[in-house]
């Protein structure tokens, strides 16, 4: 086949190798700017390591984000107001229990661990009714797909403002007052033992959905019903259920994915808006409706993030995590592991 | 009747013309001016006479603001209603629109008060450049986004769209040099102030003796009838253009975006251009809210007012149908100003239930509004006005 330069040109930096290499790139260019700057090298693994630390959060939202879509067909606008809700349901539990010492070396009680067992499965269910409420209907009439995104944008608001009115509009810990000093882990990276405990959860999490999706039946019908939705119900496969176990994956892991970020940084109502951009951009970059690819994405957001607050105003944060998303949708709107069209 | 009266009527009789005579069909057209202008003008003296001043400026303030939405909605109309663009960052173009027409008006501050407002430039231009200005921008930044966005599916447009609201909030919350920073930009001129002041000198001396009685206290009557104005000419040029073989085209493309092609249609370029055009009229819109409330900072343009509300109100009032826009921009802020008040009353019930509520008020509000938002969507997809049937020949030239 004759391709045009320009084709051909497309064609190449559009191909997967291409954007490894741009990603290498741009760590190449990172540490370069560092000498530049005078910055320190470790300052600059530090900020590496805390970039994947963010990385394991963000990819329990993505992975919801992405699993949504690859199922519903639906941009999921909400996503990042369930890690919210999430957060602050956890916070209710671990107020009303009664309080325990820190397990040392972490700053947190059995509290968080118990809020946690009982809020991730609590918010899958939530996910789940909020489903039942506002987006079956929708299927049922077979509306458009922005109509699902207005729903969830609503949804989205609506728990926000829940928030605001439980919670009020400041920000919050789950274990306020309490000192959260970091050590050193090696090299003169210091890092807090809870941030290790996070990457840990969100690490065992993250294999576990691996798991659910490879070596179980429901896990294939749902990788099934993603391939295509006609062909998987002619097959017999129960797209009820499969819809059922979307939410309580995506929606458990919201949950998850927005305590241990109200665990490592702080709570605020606005949070979960705040991930969105973040969480989106992990998901193209790792191709919609890809669960590893969305993983990926995220620990390559989470890092240029944080490593980007070195050179630039950490104002700035999840606007970085927006222009690697524009870049990716310029040169290669498919992600990286999507197949070219 | 006083002679103050008569300069409040004949000020509040400009949007009501303007109402009466959108309503009216029949030809010729100065007829129809004529009675509505006489319409508007009888129901103004007479809601001025009978309704006690402090409710009548709360209507005037009501109608205002109710209007500026009523320009955003407008401008969403065309993205969302006329060509399907899903547009979620209303804020940018809102935001950006309102800085600009910020930063041509006023004056750069020196000396002493350099030090407490910081701003890139003023150009101190007139209203009307920085309304121009504003659209401008907005538009530069619309052609910007949608350059890599608009030929890709709409999910990808909405998120990006979001990223942009916030990447310009972020810089007018940090950039300090650029527009004073996390403090709000003062001292934004309003238009025609002088009308209910001393007097403005480049009008003839007897304008001037009529609207003399009116003192500052009382210029949202005079800014009322610019911004009906304002919303009457975009009203006219939007119903004017979807009438046209362009808003034919953009119905096509939102309708059958591959039978639009197949036609010889450009399809990218319609879409891009309903989409500068839509940010453009945002713009505007952010225009005339920052000569409103004189101090604009980063928190006026949160996506919750910035962007969400102005969704519920076309939703609710009929997307595809700039009547609709309008109305439904009555509507909403009817309802988000409505329920300041209900909250208000429940004042003393919410404290009894926790000390922190009746701080958290809004909230509540916000609620009931995405409560509102989801009852549209689920059950009334098509708002309160129906989609009209449009044909390209345009009836008045007919």
């Amino acid at each position: 086949m004759r391709l045009r330069p320009g084709e051909r040109f497309q064609r190449v930096i559009g191909s997967p190798i291409a954007m490894y290499v741009v990603l290498g790139l741009v760590l190449v260019a990172l540490v370069i700017a560092a000498q530049v700057k005078g910055l320190s090298g470790n300052l600059l693994f530090s900020l590496f390591v805390r970039g994947v630390l963010l990385g394991g959060t963000l990819a329990l939202g993505a992975v919801g984000v992405t699993l949504v879509f690859a199922v519903l067909k639906m941009a999921n606008f909400a996503h990042g107001d369930l890690m919210t809700l999430g957060a602050y349901l956890g916070l209710i539990v671990v107020a009303l229990l009664p309080k325990g010492a820190p397990l040392a070396p972490f700053s947190f009680g059995y509290e968080f661990l118990v809020a946690f067992l009982l809020v991730v499965p609590l918010v899958g269910l939530v996910a789940f009714g909020l489903d039942r409420v506002a987006f079956r209907p929708l299927r049922a009439r077979r509306a458009q797909p922005i109509m699902f995104a207005m729903a969830a944008l609503g949804l989205a608001f609506g728990i926000r403002s829940l928030v605001y009115i439980f919670w009020g509009a400041d920000f919050t810990f789950y274990y306020s007052g309490r000192a959260r000093p970091a050590v050193e882990l090696f090299a003169g990276v210091r890092v807090r033992p809870d941030q290790l405990f996070i990457l840990g959860l969100a690490v065992v999490l993250i294999v576990g959905v691996y798991l659910l999706l490879e070596r179980t039946k429901i896990g294939k019908a749902m990788r099934a019903t993603a391939d295509n939705p006609d062909l998987a119900r002619v097959s017999g496969i129960d797209t009820g259920r499969v819809i059922l176990w979307t939410w309580l994956i995506g929606g458990g892991l919201a949950a998850a994915g927005g305590m241990l970020y109200g665990l490592d940084v702080q709570l605020r109502p606005e949070m979960g808006w705040w991930l969105l951009l973040p969480l989106f951009a992990s998901v193209i970059l790792g191709t919609i409706g890809n669960a590893y690819g969305a993983m990926a994405g995220a620990f390559v957001i989470g890092i240029v993030w944080q490593m980007s607050s070195a050179f630039i105003n950490p104002a700035y944060g999840h606007g970085i995590a927006f222009l690697v998303m524009v870049l990716v949708l310029l040169v290669r709107p498919e992600g990286l592991f999507g197949k070219r069209r | 009747m006083t002679p103050v009266v008569l300069a409040k009527s004949v000020l509040l009789g400009v949007p009501l013309w303007l109402f009466v005579s959108s309503l009216l069909t029949f030809k010729p057209a100065w007829l129809k001016h004529l009675v509505s202008i006489a319409a508007g003008v009888a129901v103004a003296l007479a809601m001025v006479t009978l309704i006690p001043t402090g409710i009548l400026s709360y209507m005037t303030t009501f109608i205002l603001m109710a209007s500026i939405y009523g320009v955003l909605s407008l401008g969403l109309n065309v993205q969302w209603g006329y060509t399907g663009l899903f547009n979620i960052g209303i804020a940018a173009f809102f935001a950006i629109g309102a800085f600009t027409s910020a930063l041509v008006t006023t004056v750069k501050p020196t000396g002493f008060n350099a030090s407490f407002t910081q701003q890139a430039f003023g150009l101190g231009l007139p209203f009307w450049v920085g309304l121009l200005a504003a659209g401008l921008m907005a538009g530069v930044l619309a052609w910007l986004i949608g350059k890599p966005t608009l030929r890709l599916r709409d999910d990808y447009l909405a998120i990006a769209t979001i990223g942009i609201a916030e990447l310009v909030r972020l810089v007018f919350q940090n950039e300090r040099w650029l527009a004073n920073g996390p403090q709000p930009l003062r001292g934004i001129p309003q238009p025609a102030s002088c009308l209910a002041g001393n007097g403005c000198s480049w009008l003839p001396g007897f304008v001037n003796d009529f609207f003399a009685p009116l003192t500052p206290r009382d210029y949202p009557f005079v800014y009322v009838a610019i911004v009906a104005l304002v919303l009457y000419v975009v009203y006219r040029v939007l119903e004017r253009a979807i009438r046209s073989p362009w808003g034919r085209v953009l119905r096509a493309v939102r309708e059958e975006e591959a039978s639009a092609a197949m036609n010889g249609k450009d399809v990218a370029a319609f879409r891009m251009q309903s989409f500068v055009v839509g940010a453009v009229i945002m713009g505007i819109g952010g225009a005339l809210y920052a000569h409103y409330v004189v101090a604009i900072d980063y928190g006026h343009f949160d996506p919750l007012y910035g962007t969400f509300l102005i969704w519920v109100m076309l939703m609710l009032g009929g997307s595809g149908n700039n009547r609709g826009a309008i109305l439904g921009a009555f509507v909403v802020w009817g309802i988000w100003s409505g329920t300041s008040f209900v909250v208000d009353l429940l004042r003393p019930t919410l404290a009894a239930i926790s000390p922190d509520l009746p701080s958290r008020g809004p909230y509540i509000r916000f609620f009931l509004i995405s409560l509102l938002m989801l009852f549209i969507v689920l059950y009334r997809p098509m708002g309160i006005l129906r989609e009209e049937k449009v044909v390209s020949l345009d009836r008045d030239l007919a």
